[in-house]
C-alpha cells in the first residue's frame, strides 16, 4: 500500500536542493560566523547571503532578520521583546485572538501571569477577525496587536493589512504568524503595515529548527536570549549555521515555485472535493469561502470521530492530520474551531489535508477515495 | 483473513507483552494508549510520572510498538476520564463510600471508549494485559471468565463487571502466565520495558495521598464532625467523611486505650462511628449493579464465594435475588470491613459468576447505634 502524505501543514520534507546546500556547512565550512579567523569570516559571509534572500523574499533589508530557533521561538520575542521594553513605559495590554497558533496563545497567558492583559478577540463562523473589533480592543496602555496571517488549522487569511493600518494609526506595534502563509501568499512588507512577522523554514521545505522574525526599524524590544552578538544582539546564540543555509535556500525555491505551487493546491482541493461529491459523502467545508490558504483544506464528516477517523486514514496510508497535536500524539479539541462557534458535530468531526509539491493529482485523488470509503464504513457503523 | 486486534498499552511489561504474543499469535496488531489524566498545574506537568498515562508511559509504548513493527496510537480521554472516573471517585467519597477508580476505568475507559474505538478501526478484539482467562463455554452458551492462574497477579476481581458483549470482543492473553513468566517473556522477546516496576498507584493521586487530592479540589464542601461509638457518644471529631474508610485504624486522632476502627460512616448526619475490632465483622449485605457472567440471570438463591476488596480472600456466601434487581449476600463466618462501593465478585471455584457494587452492610441490630444525641455539626 502506498503512502500519502497530505499533512504538509505539519511540516514538509526537505528539498534535496535544500539538503545539498546544507551538506559543506557540517564539516567542510564548519566555522564559527562570530570567529576572526577564515574560517568563521567564510561562514558570516554566507549566513548574511541567506539573511539577504530571506530578507528579499519578504521585501526588505537584511539588518531586520532575525534568525531564530523556529516559528515559536520567534512568536515568543515578537511578544516578549516589545512587551518588556515598554513595561516602565506603562504599556501592559496586549491584543491577540482566539485562533492563534499556540505559539502565540500560550506566550499571552504567561504574559498575563507576569502581570500583563491580554484581551483575546473572537472571530466569525469562517474564523475571520472583524478588525472593527481590533479598533475597540486597543487601550492607551495598548503595546502591541498579534493576529495570524493565514491559520494553519482551517486556513482563513486575515485582513492583516486592514488590522495594520489600524495598529499604525494608534501607535501600537503590530505581529502577524505568517508561517502558513509563507510560501504560498505573496507578503511584502514594504507595503505591508506589519512591525513584527514570524516565518519559518520546515513550512517549506527547508530545515526543522530554524525560523525567522521580521523587525521593523524603529520596533524597540528586548532580546529574551543573552550571552553574545549574534542577531545584532537580538538573539544571543551561535548560529545554526546549516539550518540557516538550508532556510535561504528553501526560500529560493519556494519563491520561484510560489504561483505554480498555489495552483496546484488549488486544482487538488477542487479534486478531493470532487470526488466525495460525486460519491455523494456528505462534508461541511471549514473556514472562509474566499480568503484561504490554497494548500490548507478544512473539512468536516458529521457522524465521525476525527480521532477515529485519523487512526483509521493511517492504517490506510494516509497521513492528516486535526491541526495542532500534542507531545504524545493525542489529540485535543480545536480551539480554532470551537472559537469559531461551529457546531459540535461538526467540531468534532473535523480534518485537515493540506498540500505540498510532491503531491499528484493521481495520489490526491487515491487519497480522497480512501477517506470516502473510510468514512462510509464508520458512518454505516453508527 | 488474518484477525485484527487492538492492545490497551500503558507502557508496562504485561500490556507491552502481550502486544508481543498477539503479534506472535499471527493478529494484525494496532497498540492504542490511553491519555487520561494530566495534573492542571503546568508546574506538575512537567513532572508528572504517575500512573499508567504519563508522557514517559506513552513514548515506552511507543517504542515498544515501533520494535514490533506495529502502528501505536495515543488517544485522548482525559475529559471523560475526568467525569467518568475522577468525579465518581470524588462524589462516591463525599458520600462517604470507599471507590474502587481502576474498576470505574475499566467499565468507562477500557471496556466502553477504548472497544468502540478498537471496533471503529475494524478490529476483531481489544487485548488487555490482564491476569484473567476468558473463555466461550459451548454448554452454557456464553463467554465466562476465570481467575488468572497466578494467584498473586490474577485480576478477574476488578473485571467482574464485564458484560457478555464485552468479553466477546476482549482478549486476555497472559491469564495462563505467571508474572515471572511474564518478565521473561519480555526479556525474550528484547522488550526494554521488562524491568519497568509495576504500577501500584492510582494514576491520578500523587504520592497515594487520596485525602490530599480530594481537599483540594472540594474543599469548601468538606464539613468536619463528630466521631461517635457504638453507643452513640460522642468520642473525637472527625475532619470530614470523606477522609474516612471503613476498617481504619490509623489517623483517627483517638484515644480510648483500646484500638478503634472505623465501623460506619453516616454522611446524612456528617458522622463517622468507631468501635472494636469485633464492629467491623459483618456477614450480611446489599449489593446493587449486579452483572451475571457465567449465568444469564439470579432466579434463587445460590452458594458461591464472594470476595468482598481486592485484596479479600473469596469466602463462602449464599446470594439471594432481591425484586429490585439487587442482591443480598449473608456470609457463613462474618467479614472484615465490608465497604460500600467496593465490588464484590463472586466466584465457583476458578470461574466468576458475577460481580455487584456492595451498597450497603447490613448491621446485627435493628435500630442504628450512632443516633447521636446532640447536633452533629459542630
Amino acid at each position: 500500500m502506498t503512502t500519502i502524505y497530505l499533512d504538509h501543514a505539519a511540516t514538509t520534507p526537505v528539498h534535496p536542493d535544500v539538503v545539498a546546500a546544507m551538506v559543506p556547512y557540517f564539516q567542510e565550512h564548519f566555522g564559527n560566523p562570530s570567529s576572526i579567523h577564515g574560517f568563521g569570516r567564510k561562514v558570516r559571509l554566507a549566513i548574511e547571503d541567506a539573511r539577504e534572500t530571506v530578507a528579499r523574499a519578504l521585501g526588505t533589508e537584511p539588518s531586520r532578520i532575525v534568525f531564530t530557533s523556529g516559528g515559536t521561538e520567534a512568536d515568543n520575542l515578537a511578544l516578549f521583546g516589545p512587551a518588556f521594553a515598554h513595561r516602565g513605559a506603562g504599556k501592559t495590554h496586549l491584543v491577540t485572538t482566539e485562533i492563534e497558533h499556540h505559539a502565540v496563545l500560550e506566550t499571552c497567558q504567561h504574559l498575563e501571569r507576569l502581570g500583563f492583559s491580554v484581551t483575546y478577540l473572537p472571530v466569525d463562523r469562517t474564523g475571520r477577525v472583524n478588525p472593527d473589533d481590533v479598533a475597540r480592543a486597543i487601550r492607551p496602555e495598548t503595546v502591541l496587536v498579534s493576529v495570524m496571517y493565514g491559520n494553519n488549522e482551517v486556513g482563513t487569511i486575515q485582513p492583516v493589512a486592514e488590522i495594520g493600518r489600524i495598529c499604525r494609526e494608534r501607535g501600537v506595534y503590530f505581529h502577524t504568524d505568517a508561517v502558513q502563509a509563507f510560501g504560498v501568499e505573496p507578503i511584502d512588507v514594504a507595503t505591508l503595515p506589519v512591525d513584527l512577522l514570524t516565518i519559518s523554514a520546515h513550512k517549506i521545505g527547508g530545515p526543522k529548527g530554524v525560523g525567522a522574525l521580521y523587525v521593523r526599524r524603529d520596533v524597540v524590544m528586548f532580546p529574551h536570549l543573552f550571552g553574545g552578538a549574534q542577531e545584532r544582539k537580538r538573539r544571543a546564540g551561535t548560529e545554526n549555521v546549516p539550518g540557516i543555509i538550508g532556510f535561504a535556500k528553501a526560500v529560493e525555491i519556494a519563491m520561484a515555485e510560489r504561483a505554480a505551487r498555489r495552483e496546484r493546491y488549488l486544482g487538488f482541493r477542487r479534486l478531493m472535493l470532487s470526488v466525495w461529491e460525486a460519491r455523494g459523502i456528505d462534508y461541511v467545508l471549514n473556514g472562509h469561502p474566499e480568503a484561504f490558504l490554497p494548500h490548507v483544506l478544512n473539512v468536516s464528516f458529521p457522524g465521525v470521530d476525527t480521532e477515529t477517523l485519523l487512526m483509521n486514514l493511517d492504517l490506510a496510508g494516509i497521513a492528516a492530520s486535526s491541526g495542532s497535536a500534542c507531545t504524545s500524539g493525542s489529540l485535543e479539541r480545536s480551539h480554532v474551531l470551537k472559537a469559531m462557534g461551529l457546531p459540535p458535530e461538526v467540531v468534532g468531526s473535523a480534518v485537515r489535508f493540506s498540500f505540498g509539491p510532491a503531491n499528484t493529482e493521481e495520489n490526491v485523488r487515491e487519497a480522497a477515495e480512501r477517506v470516502a470509503e473510510i468514512v462510509q464504513r464508520l458512518r454505516r457503523r453508527k | 483473513m488474518t484477525k485484527k486486534v487492538v492492545v490497551a498499552m500503558s507502557g508496562g511489561v504485561d500490556s507491552s507483552v502481550t502486544a508481543a504474543l498477539m503479534k506472535q499469535a499471527g493478529y494484525e496488531v494496532i497498540g492504542i494508549t490511553m491519555r487520561l489524566y494530566q495534573p492542571d498545574d503546568p508546574l506538575e506537568q512537567a513532572n508528572y510520572t504517575g500512573g499508567c498515562c504519563s508522557l514517559d508511559d506513552v513514548y515506552d509504548a511507543r517504542r515498544v510498538c515501533e520494535q514490533l513493527g506495529i502502528p501505536h496510537y495515543a488517544v485522548n480521554f482525559k475529559h471523560e476520564f475526568n467525569e467518568k472516573v475522577i468525579a465518581y471517585f470524588e462524589r462516591e467519597y463525599k458520600r462517604g463510600r470507599t471507590p474502587n477508580p481502576c474498576i470505574a476505568c475499566n467499565i468507562y475507559m477500557k471496556y466502553d471508549l477504548l472497544l468502540q474505538k478498537a471496533l471503529d478501526l475494524g478490529a476483531d478484539y481489544l487485548a488487555t494485559g490482564h491476569y484473567a482467562i476468558r473463555e466461550y463455554d459451548e454448554a452454557r452458551g456464553r463467554y465466562v471468565l476465570k481467575k488468572g492462574v497466578d494467584p498473586r497477579k490474577d485480576q478477574s476481581y476488578v473485571l467482574s463487571h464485564m458484560t457478555q458483549e464485552q468479553l466477546k470482543h476482549t482478549l486476555f492473553p497472559l491469564g495462563r502466565y505467571r508474572k515471572d513468566q511474564v518478565r521473561q517473556m519480555a526479556k525474550e522477546f528484547g522488550l526494554r520495558v521488562y524491568s519497568k516496576p509495576d504500577s501500584q498507584e492510582i494514576c491520578f493521586i500523587p504520592n497515594n495521598d487520596y485525602r490530599s487530592f480530594i481537599l483540594k479540589r472540594s474543599k469548601d464542601e468538606i464539613r468536619e464532625g463528630y466521631i461517635y461509638d457504638t453507643k452513640g457518644n460522642i468520642v473525637g471529631k472527625h475532619k470530614g467523611i470523606p477522609f474516612y474508610t471503613i476498617g481504619q485504624r490509623r489517623g483517627l486522632g483517638l484515644n480510648l486505650g483500646r484500638p478503634v476502627f472505623v465501623v460506619d460512616i453516616i454522611p446524612e448526619r456528617n458522622a463517622i462511628v468507631v468501635g472494636g475490632p469485633e464492629d467491623v465483622l459483618g456477614t450480611e449485605l446489599v449489593a446493587d449493579s449486579v452483572n451475571w457472567i457465567a449465568i444469564p440471570e439470579l432466579t434463587e438463591p445460590i452458594r458461591v464465594e464472594a470476595k468482598i476488596r481486592s485484596q479479600a480472600e473469596p469466602a463462602p456466601c449464599t446470594v439471594t435475588p432481591l425484586e429490585d434487581g439487587r442482591v443480598h449476600v449473608r456470609f457463613d463466618e462474618p467479614q472484615r470491613a465490608i465497604t460500600p462501593g467496593q465490588t464484590i465478585a463472586f466466584y465457583d471455584g476458578d470461574l466468576v459468576v458475577g460481580g455487584a457494587i456492595i451498597d450497603k452492610r447490613i448491621l446485627p441490630q435493628a435500630e442504628n447505634p450512632a443516633e447521636p444525641a446532640v447536633p452533629a455539626t459542630p
